[in-house]
This record gives C-alpha cells, sequence and structure tokens, in this order.
C-alpha cells in the first residue's frame, strides 16, 4: 500500500524572443517573411490608432461603451498570423485587432459600437464568429466546429480567444475537458491581460499560472509573453500544426496588460495603480516589434512615418463610411429579420404593430412640421 | 405500422433521422452505450458508431455550447439532457447564443439543434426530476418549445425538430413514456412545428392542453359527455412557442368558454399566455372567465404529496363545470 508520487508527464514552457529593448534570441527566433512580418506591424499600428480613435468618438458621444485592446495587440496578431483562411476564430469582445486581421472590416466595428447590429453580420466565406460578450460562454462553441472538423474528416482548426477572468468560467473547464477527451482541433488562447474589470489576475485563481491549467484536462499548454509578437507567433503555430496533423488541442497563455480601461465604462484609477501601467507600458508591444524591425533593417523612419499617414487616412475614410452608411441603416422593422428562418404569425404581427405605428408617427410629424 | 411507447417512438424518429442525414448526431450523457437512462437512445450507438452518439462528460452546458458549435458548422445536433431539471446549465448557451446566432451573424450562421429532455411529474423521482418548467424557453425570442403528448406524435414532431433550421426544445412528458402503446407508422411522418390539434371537437367547452395532461384532460371531457351531456372540444397544444393562437381562438369563437390544463405553476405559465391571446382576439366571445388547472407557484413536492400538485380529472371536471355554470 505505497504511498508514491504520481508520474504525470507534463512540462510547462515560459516563452519568450524578443524581450522589452527590442533584443532577440537568436536561437528562437523564427524565421519569418518580411512581408508578413510587415503586415503584422501595420496592422498592430492600424489597431492601435483605430482603438485611438474610437475613444475620442466615444467621449465626443458619436459611438457609445467599447472595450479598448491597447496593448494586446501582439497576443492577438501573432495568434491568428498562424491561421490559414478557411479556419475558424471564436473572438470574445476584446479580439478587434485579431477580427480584423481575418476579414472582419473596422467599419463593422463601428457600426457594433455605434449601436447597429448590423456590425456583426459575418459576411459569406468568413470563418468568424461573432464577438461573444457573456464571458467564457464562445469556449465551448470552438470545441463544437471542431468536433464538427474532425468529424467530417476536415483539416481545418478552431482558435478560440478568452481572457484570466474567463478561466474562472465553469464553460472553461467543461470546454477544455471536452476538447481533451474528444481531441478536437482546438487551439485556446488565454490572453491574460491581469485584469478583469477591477478583479486582479491574481484573485481569479490561486494556480501560478493560468496555462498549467491545461494540465489537468491532458493538453498541452504554454505560457508566453504576450506582448512579443516572435513568441506568441511560434508558441501558437506549434500549437496549431500539432492540431492539424490530428494532435488533438492546445492552450496558449499569453502574458499581456490591459493598458486601457475595461470597457469606457470604466474608470481604472478606482483599483490599480498608475505605476503598473507604466511599468507595463515600457513592455508596449508595438514598440516593441518596431525596435526589432529597425534593428534588422526590415522598417525605417521614413516608413513608419508613411505607414503612420496610411493607417490615419484609412481610419479617417472608414469613420466617413460610417457615418454614410448610418444613413441607411434606421429602418427599425429589421429588427424581425433573423430571429426565425420563417417569421411565425404571432411575429408577423407585431412586425406589422410597430411598421403602423412607425407610419402614424411619420404621418405625425409631418402634420407638425 | 407497429404498437409503440413513446420511448419506442422517439427512438423510431433518431434512428430514421440518423439513417437519412449523416449530419445528425447524438450527444449527451449515457446516451451511447447505456442507451440513455429511459433508453430513448437505445441501439443508436451500435449502429451509428460513437463519433454520431456521444457519450459526453458530465456537463449540460458544454453538451449544449459543442451543439451550437457542431450547428454553426453544420451538423444537426440532438442533444440529450437527462432531466430537464438539469437543463438550467444550459439556459446561458441557449438564451446567450443558440437563439441569437442568427440574428447576430445576420443570417450567415444558424442553429439548428434540438435539446431534448424529460419533464414533468408522476414517476416517483427524486427532487429536481419531476419539473415542467417549459415557460422558461417559451419567454425566449427565437426558440421553438416543443412537448408531445402521445407516441406517434412524439416521433412525427421530433423529426420536424430536427429538421428545423432553428433551435427547439423538446420536452418528453416521462409520465407518458412508457404508460401507454400507440401504432405509429413505419414509413416517415412529420408533423408541422407551430400547429396544434383538435383532439377531440365540441360545442361546448374548449379545453387546452399538452403534454402529459393531455390524459386527465381527455379522461375528464370523456366525463362531462357521460354525465354532463356536454360536448367539450380538446385542443393538444403540441408546440407551446410559438403558440397555435389561431386555433385556439378558432376553437373559443365557438365555444364561448375555455379551460387550459398545465402542470406548470400558474403564475407565468403557458396558460397566462393562451389566457391573454384569448382575451386579446376573442373577448367578445367569451362568455365565461378563462379557467386554469394547474400546477401551484410551489416547487414541485416530493413524490409522496406531486399528485396533490399535479392537475387531475377532479381539477379540471370542477373547473370545466364552473366555467359551464357561468352565467354573465
Amino acid at each position: 500500500m505505497p504511498r508514491e508520487e504520481i508520474d504525470i508527464p507534463y512540462r510547462l514552457d515560459y516563452l519568450s524572443i524578443l524581450n522589452e529593448k527590442g533584443e532577440v534570441d537568436e536561437e528562437l527566433e523564427p524565421e519569418m517573411e518580411q512581408e508578413l512580418l510587415i503586415k503584422l506591424y501595420r496592422s498592430m499600428l492600424l489597431n492601435r490608432r483605430f482603438d485611438e480613435r474610437l475613444l475620442s468618438l466615444q467621449r465626443q458621444g458619436r459611438i457609445g461603451t467599447f472595450a479598448p485592446i491597447k496593448g494586446q495587440e501582439a497576443s492577438q496578431l501573432g495568434a491568428v498570423a498562424t491561421l490559414e483562411e478557411s479556419d475558424w476564430l471564436f473572438p470574445s469582445f476584446r479580439e478587434m485587432a485579431a477580427e480584423n486581421w481575418r476579414g472582419k472590416s473596422l467599419e463593422s466595428v463601428l457600426l457594433t459600437y455605434g449601436g447597429y447590429n448590423e456590425g456583426s453580420v459575418i459576411p459569406e466565406g468568413l470563418n468568424n464568429l461573432p464577438v461573444a460578450i457573456p464571458v467564457g460562454t464562445q469556449i465551448l462553441h470552438a470545441v463544437g466546429v471542431a468536433y464538427a472538423i474532425k468529424y467530417r474528416g476536415e483539416k481545418n482548426i478552431a482558435m478560440v480567444f478568452f481572457g484570466d477572468g474567463g478561466t474562472s468560467e465553469g464553460d472553461f473547464h467543461e470546454a477544455l475537458n471536452f476538447a481533451g477527451v474528444f481531441q478536437t482541433p482546438t487551439i485556446f488562447v488565454c490572453q491574460n491581460n491581469h485584469w478583469a474589470i477591477s478583479i486582479p489576475r491574481s484573485q481569479q485563481t490561486h494556480s501560478k499560472t493560468l496555462a498549467q491549467k491545461a494540465l489537468a484536462y491532458g493538453i498541452p499548454g504554454v505560457q508566453v509573453d504576450g506582448n512579443d509578437i516572435l513568441a506568441v507567433y511560434v508558441a501558437v503555430k506549434e500549437a496549431v500544426e500539432r492540431a492539424r496533423s490530428g494532435g488533438g488541442p492546445s492552450m496558449i497563455e499569453c502574458v499581456t496588460y490591459r493598458m486601457s480601461m475595461h470597457t469606457t465604462a470604466d474608470d481604472p484609477k478606482r483599483y490599480r495603480k498608475d505605476e503598473e501601467l507604466e511599468e507595463w507600458s515600457k513592455r508596449d508591444p508595438l514598440d516593441r516589434l518596431q525596435k526589432y524591425l529597425m534593428a534588422k533593417g526590415l522598417l525605417s523612419e521614413e516608413e513608419i512615418d508613411s505607414l503612420e499617414e496610411e493607417v490615419k487616412k484609412e481610419i479617417k475614410e472608414t469613420v466617413a463610411a460610417y457615418e454614410e452608411k448610418q444613413k441607411e441603416l434606421g429602418d427599425p422593422l429589421l429588427m424581425f429579420d433573423h430571429v426565425f428562418e420563417e417569421l411565425p404569425p404571432h411575429l408577423k404581427e407585431q412586425r406589422e404593430e410597430l411598421s403602423r405605428e412607425l407610419a402614424e408617427k411619420e404621418e405625425e410629424e409631418q402634420n407638425n412640421g | 405500422m407497429a404498437e409503440l411507447t413513446m420511448i419506442q417512438a422517439i427512438n423510431l424518429a433518431l434512428h430514421q433521422e440518423m439513417e437519412q442525414d449523416n449530419s445528425v448526431i447524438v450527444l449527451g450523457e449515457d446516451v451511447g452505450v447505456d442507451g440513455g437512462v429511459f433508453r430513448v437512445t437505445d441501439g443508436l450507438i451500435e449502429k451509428f458508431g460513437k463519433e454520431r452518439v456521444m457519450d459526453t462528460p458530465l456537463a449540460e452546458s458544454a453538451i449544449c455550447g459543442v451543439a451550437i458549435g457542431m450547428a454553426v458548422k453544420g451538423l444537426r445536433p440532438v442533444c440529450e439532457i437527462q432531466f430537464s431539471g438539469f437543463s438550467y446549465m444550459c439556459m446561458h448557451q441557449v438564451e446567450n447564443h443558440a437563439v441569437r446566432l442568427r440574428g447576430r451573424s445576420g443570417g450567415r450562421f444558424h442553429v439548428p439543434m434540438v435539446l431534448r429532455a424529460p419533464y414533468g411529474g408522476g414517476v416517483r423521482a427524486l427532487e429536481h426530476h419531476s419539473e415542467s418548467k417549459e415557460a422558461y424557453y417559451a419567454h425566449t425570442p427565437g426558440l421553438k418549445m416543443v412537448i408531445p403528448s402521445r407516441p406517434r406524435n412524439a416521433r412525427a414532431l421530433l423529426v420536424s425538430a430536427i429538421r428545423d433550421p432553428d433551435p427547439v426544445i423538446f420536452y418528453e412528458p416521462k409520465a407518458v413514456y412508457r404508460a401507454f402503446r400507440e401504432e405509429v407508422p413505419d414509413e416517415e411522418e412529420a408533423f408541422p412545428l407551430g400547429k396544434s390539434e383538435v383532439v377531440q371537437e365540441g360545442k361546448d367547452l374548449t379545453i387546452i392542453s399538452y403534454g402529459a395532461m393531455m390524459r386527465p384532460t381527455l379522461e375528464a371531457a370523456a366525463k362531462l359527455q357521460e354525465s354532463d351531456g356536454v360536448e367539450a372540444e380538446v385542443i393538444d397544444l403540441l408546440t407551446i412557442s410559438p403558440l397555435d393562437d389561431e386555433a385556439v381562438n378558432q376553437s373559443v369563437q365557438k365555444t364561448g368558454r375555455a379551460v387550459i390544463v398545465h402542470e406548470a405553476h400558474r403564475s407565468f405559465g403557458p396558460g397566462a399566455e393562451v389566457v391573454a391571446r384569448l382575451v386579446e382576439k376573442s373577448f367578445l366571445y367569451l362568455q365565461a372567465p378563462i379557467a386554469r388547472v394547474t400546477g401551484f407557484d410551489v416547487t414541485i413536492p416530493l413524490f409522496q404529496r406531486e399528485n396533490d400538485y399535479l392537475p387531475n380529472v377532479h381539477r379540471i371536471l370542477r373547473a370545466a363545470r364552473k366555467t359551464l355554470e357561468f352565467v354573465a
């Protein structure tokens, strides 16, 4: 009747390739095409500047509440850059950069935050799910899609994003457990940004890392410097390749930082110290990639300036297109579209009721006008 | 044509739908090797294999959430939740995603999934095994809530539920599961969702019910005929939501009197919605207040007292007579 250690084959790595000074570990440095690196830099820049623009639009009352992504660009873009176009993406509500990389337009972001349901419309051919707001609930969907992929003998994978707070949800556990049992090609990307509104990472779990939670489900886990796009890319790529070749699910914890507020309805000064933000600002993922690209001679000051101009112009055009689009989206009757494939009688009646009310309102306005 | 119990009839529907469409997947706790705790999924794993008949971990939210993903990717998952009392762990997945993905994605995705669960009292079960909370689901836009009452309509409605392009909650009256047999055609049969059935025609009074309560309702209707000479029209709703209010109103416009019977709690129950639709559309035809014979607004008691909670023939008769005797 011995009492002895159980042999659990498990190794948990922490991966960092490009440090905050822009120094690179040459042994670990991935071979990435220049074109891809520049595309990633441009996308980080675009999303950073767009995030800033959203904040000013929100403060001006031109859009509603939104969840800024500042500081998390590398975690998102490094992960989705490993996907094929036909793979599947399951975002939560802070993955604008990931969604945009995959083909979701910035205009649609404005539509969503501007209060139009049209913002979450997914065009045919784009395998992104719409944003999921209830925390952690989307994780299961990625397991279901991955199961269907496996069942059909296809080669795609499903990648789902969630945060440190999400790992406290039951659905996180149920999803990783299910994926482990059925060995689905699912990639679980946890953006540990240290804060779930006002609750620090240390209060979500007593575990030393979030990545180690994968151990309990018998699936590989790894922790990476989430502000190091090279490390994110390398770790996620390994997981994606494993899943694609039938090796099952993996979890990647990207250690990053939410440099802005939870949403614009929140004031982080109530619960976290400025010094913490200052510390993390030194590890900014955008600066870091810029330093790396400049040191490698892949990007010059002039090119940076011209990219800044380019994204500024793109954002300006996006905002203008959104404001133009608003004019054609006024019809409230659209709320009855897509409730069911076919509208049942009671909904036809309710649609008719609103239609009459709108006609009366219009008539009243004309008479008054 | 074979004489089947409701369990066998549902099993037949699953066999036939899985045979002709390999996108139909059954998943749930103990649905595979064990054939389900009520044996509804008996024989499926032997025929279709474990990839299509999935014995899942014990996790209701996962069963539902994973099924949503499967449905998004073009499968037609049929989930079994062992008892409806455990389906509330699916509620956030149903409410937040199953019913919304069509609208949220602008029609790009839809969720053709079925969530089956035995519901209702009368089988001397443990706590949490006897609830009748269909109103939770009926209140949810984008969701269909179906409750069969007999073997034949259980089979034919489940076929339609599986083929439906939108999510369907399919509550099975476990008190009926093995209570009696009925002839069920071997060949394919599908009844439309959203349509009720006039089970018995009559001119004096309309009794509206569904699920397990159809049995005491029909018994009460027969007694009314025998002892009172009253011709009651009996409507089996079959689909709770969307409610077939056209048929209900048509009947009550003929009879002028209505009784609604369900084992769900009274307040905010399905009966309240039926009453509202009748008052909205048939107010001037009504000759008496509409009566509700329902479970009380208490948690259903354990089995020593459950028969005093559940509507019965006596209560239905009393309500019907009171309604019939009413003079304005």
